[in-house]
């Protein structure tokens, strides 16, 4: 990464952060000037270059330019311009130029996402490594074009070339405390390009409901969810957004948490959770999975065949946090086999028993997986490639350390512990956010390049369809840009004023999100 | 399956396998129980706010969306010609039994008795065309049984409670049958001032949201809008005596409330028995005035020379006072309320400290370096504006706790105000009691009434009606 031209821009842009550069998340390298060039709606296309991998044809940028269309110009009728008429400094078109084929997959951990946009008296030109990149760049595209106060669209003199710094940029959603209606989901994975995240951590099931329909199990949702009527997400559902998510660039990371929050489970699955005991008794309330009987493997190696099966990414997230042991502690089938295993008092074993018997079945079906923070802690033997996540603020040690931690011995990492968005006050917390850095750890550069990036996380307890949106928006911005832009783009008022920008043009697309401050909007916010 | 029900099948298989002393101890605890009056689970009393008292039995009566109407008692004094009646007739029909109509079938096969009408009666005469104030009679009685159930009120006011319980007592059984349980409740509120803030200087919200805020009011029976409508920020309120202050001092030319705005609010409010209070905070809380209205707001010196900024009002120009007339003359003829909301905190002293009229006017009036005395001397100006327009003011906690560490306590009815302070000094040291302050503004009357509580302890919230009836609550 250059330092010199990087700091050269970032000077520039602060001496005139106007409408021209008030860009979300900023980008690696940009150079603007004042000149700016005139488009016309009814006349501006997006056009794939001649020498293009992707053509017309292709879904995800054939609809991406439809969506861009929309946002930039409304539903405006297209009409093919005159070609006599060359117009002077003007824009016609944006030309993109794809260049590895690739238009059906899904996007993954390694997918390619730079981009160069060149604006100029010569082009204006998309030039991308796949169709991801493409996103980028059209999004980026769209927050460059500005309206004069006559109503004029302008674009000015932009050069820019782009990139993630880290890879896995995600945000979580919990379905489970509140269920999120379709919509809601949708909406979210939208705003989520706009921001250019990545990765969508569907949290889809907890203690409280199981609104997953499952096909290999049906009373698990039957029994399970707030409402097997309305509260479920039905295997068309889940494709819906999975294939909504695909054509924005999103990896949809599906989350099935065990063997703690699991409480929703038991109903569907008699006999799946451990019975607790009240002295000799069972007391009639249930804790974790039960990890000493067979059935619950053969039931596990049976969900997760489906699992594997319905969420086409890479890497399913298995959960594995919080796991409670009184309720183990209290069952006298499970005290007998800690004793047959060896275990002694130290449940922490049977708990590692567990979650490396199940990686196994999840690593049989060809699947690689994330987990919470507590496997690791916990030393359960885990696949060198596992990916840890990082959740606890200052258990057992202060998240950085936790990071450095789980780098040293070899794991890749996901940061998340001071982006809990669900957690708020009163005033700016963006600021909080938006400071947190997260290779601010000892450690070898090697060592750092295993923090493949972070989450944002809405848990549910507090959120569901009447708050999500201005929840979320904008202070989940402040983490898109952590992980997108550069290290040294740090300084708080270069933010707010693009933030504060940002935030105005979320409300022009219709996103509700709540103010950063005192001010306003030139269009605000009306509920129809 | 709900989560609810759940959890209670999960304890029943709790109990094991029951023993018979396990089943008489449950029996017996079960006995024990203090047995509601509403026994059936579907009666689920989920009315908020709590009315004063209310009773239920476990019968139950149906209602027919195409049959079920709202009516006058020919014994009340209210009739069609009241709209805002007829007005809440509509929208309780609305939110009772949706917005959707359902094709519908001809004869209704289920057995139980019809609630065929909700009659309204209104005893005394009905303020159907008045503005809700202060001391608005709310208090209501709703009786249903079949087939006519009815609300009986002293005004209008206590109508649309009554109304509002009525619709939080309607629910749809599994089939989807309107049903209401037989009840008898009797409902007032135990305060008479029931208020809502909204600031509309830091963000303008749009029309919408304040009409949605006033539904949501009336569901919570909320009674008072008090519109914070200007401040620093912003100055969205157009008057028309200047329509420069908005001009200059609103976020933008479509972050306004146009007189036509103001009346709707107003209008949408009085419909939900709902007082707007305005509040134009003076002498702080006041940068977007000065954009619009030239030598009104204090020019803040830098030791000898203007510093470019500004302060709160200036209260040493006779045209500041000649200003705030013509514009409070114009809001008080805006809004229809009694009260109007003067603010009076947060005023920053720094700039009036440092400006040389300022500091010669202080010394003619012999303030000395006192600069609260300067802000009583403009509040008791601005104070006495409002009595002159017979309309009565309400402040922030500063216009009293600064007033009382001076010697001239709004000096109308001379030993009598001080004892009272008094008293008023130890009840507040218990209770920062906003409303309190409140009554500080209140007339004559009042005070003397006051006086004559020195009898009761600390720690009352005196709780005065202007009727002259005196109610006074242990906290």
């Amino acid at each position: 990464m250059a330092g010199a031209p990087l700091w050269f821009s970032l000077l520039l842009a602060a001496a005139f952060a106007g409408r021209a550069t008030a860009l979300w998340p900023w980008p690696q390298y940009i150079q603007s000037s004042e000149q700016r060039y005139t488009i016309f709606p009814h006349s501006f296309q997006f056009q794939y270059h001649a020498s293009s991998a992707a053509q017309v044809g292709c879904s995800v940028l054939d609809e991406a330019f439809q969506r861009y269309r929309d946002l930039l110009f409304g539903a405006v009728s297209f009409h093919f311009p005159h070609p006599v008429e060359k117009r002077h400094a003007s824009q016609d078109s944006l030309v993109i130029l794809v260049v590895s084929p690739g238009c059906d997959q899904f996007p993954s951990l390694e997918s390619v996402e730079n981009y160069t946009l060149t604006v100029n008296d010569e082009q204006c030109f998309l030039l991308s490594e796949t169709v991801w990149g493409a996103l980028r760049g059209l999004e980026t595209f769209s927050q460059l074009v500005w309206r004069s106060p006559e109503g004029t669209f302008y674009i000015n003199k932009t050069e820019i070339e782009d990139f993630p710094r880290f890879p896995h940029r995600g945000l979580l959603l919990d379905t489970s405390r509140h269920y999120l209606p379709l919509a809601s989901i949708l909406d979210t994975l939208d705003v989520m390009a706009y921001n250019k995240f990545n990765v969508f951590h569907w949290h889809l099931v907890d203690d409280s409901s199981f609104p997953y329909e499952s096909f290999t199990f049906p009373d698990l949702t039957k029994k399970g969810s707030y409402n097997p009527a309305t509260h479920i997400y039905t295997a068309q559902d889940v494709k819906e957004v999975i294939e909504y998510a695909r054509l924005r660039g999103i990896r949809v990371l599906a989350e099935f948490d065990t063997p703690g929050h699991t409480q929703s489970w038991g109903p569907g699955i008699p006999g799946l959770l451990t019975p607790c005991y009240s002295g000799s008794h069972p007391s009639g309330t249930f804790g974790p999975v039960n990890p000493v009987l067979n059935n619950t493997y053969e039931f596990m190696s049976t969900f997760f065949l489906e699992i594997s099966s319905v969420f086409p990414d890479f890497y399913l997230h298995l959960g594995g946090d919080e796991v409670d042991f009184t309720c183990w502690k209290s069952n006298p089938d499970i005290q007998a086999f800690m004793k047959k295993k060896g275990f002694g008092e130290e449940f922490k074993k049977l708990e590692s028993f567990y979650i490396q018997t199940l990686l196994d079945i999840v690593s049989a079906y060809g699947k690689g997986y994330v987990v919470w923070q507590e496997v690791f802690d916990n030393k359960v033997k885990v696949r060198a490639d596992t990916i840890i996540q990082v959740w606890r603020e200052e258990i057992p040690v202060k998240y950085m350390k936790e990071m450095e931690l789980v780098t040293s011995a070899g794991f890749r990492a996901l940061l998340s512990a001071p982006w809990y968005l669900n957690h708020i006050s009163y005033g700016p917390d963006w600021k909080q956010i938006y400071t947190v850095e997260p290779l601010a750890f000892e450690g070898s550069p090697e060592q750092k390049a295993l923090v493949i990036g972070g989450e944002a996380c809405m848990w549910g307890e507090y959120v569901d369809s009447t708050n999500l949106v201005p929840r979320l928006w904008p202070r989940a911005g402040a983490v898109a840009e952590r992980l997108w832009s550069n290290k040294m783009v740090t300084d708080l008022e270069f933010a707010y004023k693009r933030l504060a920008h940002f935030r105005c043009e979320l409300l022009r697309r219709g996103v509700q999100a709540q103010p950063l401050s005192v001010g306003y909007c030139d269009v605000e916010f009306e509920q129809t | 399956m709900r989560a609810e029900s759940r959890r209670a099948a999960m304890e029943h298989r709790g109990l094991g396998r029951p023993r018979l002393c396990w089943l008489l101890a449950l029996l017996a605890a079960l006995a024990l129980r203090p047995v509601r009056a509403s026994a059936s689970p579907s009666a689920d009393l989920s009315l908020w706010p709590m009315p004063v008292s209310v009773q239920t039995t476990p019968r139950v009566l149906l209602l027919s969306p195409d049959s079920f109407f709202f009516g006058h008692s020919s014994a009340s004094k209210a009739g069609p010609s009241c709209t805002l009646l007829q007005e809440a007739f509509r929208r309780y029909y609305d939110y009772i039994f949706g917005f959707y109509k359902w094709h519908h079938g001809s004869a209704d096969l289920r057995v139980g008795m019809e609630l065929q009408q909700l009659q309204v009666s209104v005893v005394l005469e009905p303020e159907c065309h008045a503005f809700p104030s202060i001391s608005s009679d709310e208090s209501y009685t709703l009786l249903v049984k079949g087939p006519v159930a009815s609300i009986t009120a002293n005004r209008v006011w206590g109508v649309l409670r009554g109304l509002e319980t009525f619709s939080q007592l309607i629910y749809q059984d599994s089939y989807g049958t309107f049903t209401v349980n037989e009840s008898n409740i009797v409902d007032s509120p135990r305060f008479p001032h029931r208020g809502i803030l909204i600031d509309t200087s830091r963000h303008f919200l749009p029309l919408k949201s304040i009409f949605k805020t006033l539904d949501a009011m009336a569901f919570n029976k909320f009674n008072v809008l008090h519109w914070h409508i200007v401040d620093d920020q912003s100055f969205p309120y157009q008057s028309v005596t200047f329509p420069g202050l908005s001009k200059n001092g609103s976020y933008s030319s479509s972050h306004v409330y146009t007189p036509n705005d103001v009346r709707m609010v107003i209008e949408y409010a009085r419909l939900r028995g709902i007082r707007i209070l305005p509040e134009f905070d003076t002498p702080g809380h006041t940068q977007s005035w000065g954009k619009g209205q030239k030598d009104l707001l204090t020019p803040c010196y830098n030791r000898k020379e203007p510093s470019g900024t500004f302060g709160p009002i200036n209260p040493a120009w006779n045209t500041t006072y000649s200003f705030l007339s013509k514009l409070f003359k114009e809001i008080s003829t805006v809004f229809p309320d009694e009260f109007i909301h003067l603010g009076g905190d947060e005023v920053d002293f720094d700039c009036w400290e440092s400006n040389p009229e300022i500091q010669d006017f202080m010394r003619n009036r012999g303030f000395g370096k006192n600069f609260k005395k300067l802000e009583s001397f403009y509040m008791h100006m601005v104070l006495d504006m409002i009595s002159a327009m017979n309309k009565r003011s309400i402040v922030w906690q500063e216009v009293f706790d600064d007033e009382s560490q001076t010697s001239s306590v709004m000096d109308k009815t001379g030993n009598i105000i001080m004892k009272w302070t008094l008293l008023i000094l130890r009840v507040l040291r218990n209770r920062k009691n906003l409303l309190l302050v409140e009554k500080l503004v209140y007339g004559e009357s009042m005070w003397m009434q006051l006086t004559s509580l020195q009898d009761y302890g600390l720690g009352q919230v005196l709780l005065v009606r202007d009727s002259g009836v005196t109610k006074a609550s242990k906290t």
